[in-house]
């Protein structure tokens, strides 16, 4: 049997398979309930009761809201490329999705082991952009062509202060496999030998950005409803809408998986006598959830100008600086070589 | 030279915004919350709310609406039709009274013009249909309304009397 799964090219097939499907499924299944906690999250801070109908306190909203898009008229424009039009939203999701096969949940739980995970989780995001100017172009129409361009320029100009901070966090570790960077935080002193506290700065710099990088307020530009309409979305409808609703969020979360892994330890237990485990990586993706949500409630909406000044005039400068900083503190071991990990890790 | 407003700056580089909204985010995430959860619980009305019109009926069971046409007369929105003839006991009574909901702007001069209190909006807001039609009310509906809400207009209309 373990003879089949190993050798045989259906047995690896079907082991892959099952692989995939063990991530892909809980994590849809999950966004559900995180588009739920989004939306009950949004509504306390306004104080307004959120969805509380369909199931017990409204659990079951977001499949409720799934068979509703899956039963709507798909309306294509007359004008709009078709091809394109219907590749926009897959081309969207598949990124988004693709990208979680490089994260580990826990220590070896990770569907391909790669020593370049962050390059290709950087790449692979910034694919994602092409789903929403695909999506503009493609609906031959106003709003939706403003709407992605501008898309486009903010996911550009937020990946470029990504990048720089992710090269802080690989110069401190040596290694850009997860499994090498989530190790290199583990330490005597449980959450305070994790990333956060180095690299403190970068870690908001990190969560801004990543709001940025996934369209989220108040950073939505693209969908800006109260200029574009929704942007890029306006001429979707139906289950290519859901397509990019969905994308969208797992991109969330995704980021929400890498602020985990990258400052607060992955895995690894905040306190040192507590044993390590998944359960600790759900929670610190919860918690970075819930700030994310908690943003989207309480920031109003950038100017455009104002994000690419953030973005160009901030950001960049200081994420620059910082890669230097770390360097110099990396090589010359300051502050008791905590900048300096890679014996630990990678 | 330009002076450098450097508390400010602090404010800028140390997220101050963003704290002072998530503490006020988080106040009020655990406030009671606003709103009611409608179809089961319901906000308070006023008893001078303008809802459905009715016609009522005395206590012996006659129509109030003696015809007399003011409240057709002042409807801004001409929504109220009349027609009149004498009955066989002699007195003037409506043979016809038709409300079409659809132009209705609910702005209670029907309910202020009638002097005997036939024509009234009662405290009903819900009364959507699924059809346009079923939103023209002839006489048969309104004085069926004015029966089943008689209790509640009653009261209303003796709560609002010290101030008309």
């Amino acid at each position: 049997m373990a003879d089949f799964f190993t050798n045989s090219p259906l047995g690896i097939g079907l082991l892959i398979v099952g692989q995939v499907l063990l991530v892909v499924v809980p994590l849809l299944v999950a966004l559900a309930f995180l588009m739920y906690a989004d939306r009950k999250i949004w509504a306390a801070v306004q104080m307004r009761r959120g969805p509380n109908v369909v199931g017990f306190y409204g659990l079951l909203q977001s499949f409720a809201d799934f068979g509703k898009y899956i039963v709507k008229e798909v309306v294509v424009p007359a004008g709009a490329d078709k091809a394109v039009f219907f590749m926009a939203p897959m081309v969207s999701l598949v990124m988004a999705l693709i990208a979680w096969a490089v994260i580990p949940f826990n220590d070896g739980w990770v569907l391909s082991d790669i020593n370049v995970a962050i390059l290709y989780v950087f790449a692979v995001s910034s694919l994602e952009v092409y789903g929403v100017i695909m999506g503009g172009w493609a609906s031959n129409s106003k709003y939706p062509f403003l709407g992605s361009l501008r898309s486009a320029a903010q996911m550009i100009s937020y990946e470029v202060s990504i990048g720089l901070i992710i090269i802080g966090v690989i110069i401190s570790t040596g290694s850009m496999n997860f499994s090498g960077i989530v190790t290199a935080q583990d330490g005597d002193w449980g959450l305070f030998s994790w990333y956060w506290l180095p690299h403190f700065p970068m870690l908001f710099l990190f969560l801004i950005s990543a709001l940025a990088e996934t369209n989220r307020p108040p950073f939505d530009l693209p969908e800006a409803e109260s200029e574009l309409v929704a942007g890029y979305q306006v001429e979707y409808s139906s289950t290519p809408f859901l397509l990019f609703m969905i994308g969208e969020l797992v991109a969330v979360v995704l980021m929400c998986a890498l602020v985990s892994l990258l400052f607060f330890g992955g895995w690894l237990s905040p306190v040192p006598f507590l044993p390590d485990g998944v359960l600790w990586m759900v929670a610190k993706m919860l918690f970075v959830f819930f700030i994310f949500s908690m943003v989207k409630a309480i920031t109003p909406r950038y100017r455009y100008d104002q994000l690419m000044r953030i973005g160009w005039k901030v950001f960049l400068p200081f994420s620059l600086f910082w890669v230097v900083f770390v360097a110099f503190a990396a090589k010359f071991e300051w502050f008791w070589g905590v900048y300096a990990r890679w014996p630990m890790g990678g | 030279m330009t002076q450098i407003d450097y508390g400010r700056a602090a404010k800028y580089f140390l997220l101050q915004d963003f704290y002072v909204g998530f503490k006020l985010g988080l106040k009020h995430f655990f406030r009671p919350k606003a709103t009611v959860n409608y179809p089961h619980e319901k906000g308070p009305l006023s008893p001078r709310f303008r809802g459905e019109h009715a016609l009522r009926r005395y206590p012996n069971g006659e129509e109030r609406c003696i015809a007399c046409k003011l409240c057709e007369a002042v409807c801004p929105a001409q929504a109220i039709t009349i027609d009149a003839e004498p009955r066989e006991d002699g007195s003037r009574r409506t043979t016809r009274y038709d409300i079409d909901m659809t132009k209705c702007i609910y702005c209670g001069f029907c309910q202020e013009a009638c002097p005997v209190d036939a024509i009234v909006e009662g405290p009903n807001f819900e009364f959507s249909t699924e059809t346009r039609e079923e939103l023209y009310y002839d006489k048969d509906k309104l004085l069926a309304n004015g029966e089943r809400w008689e209790a509640e207009i009653a009261r209303n209309l003796e709560l609002d009397a010290p101030y008309r």
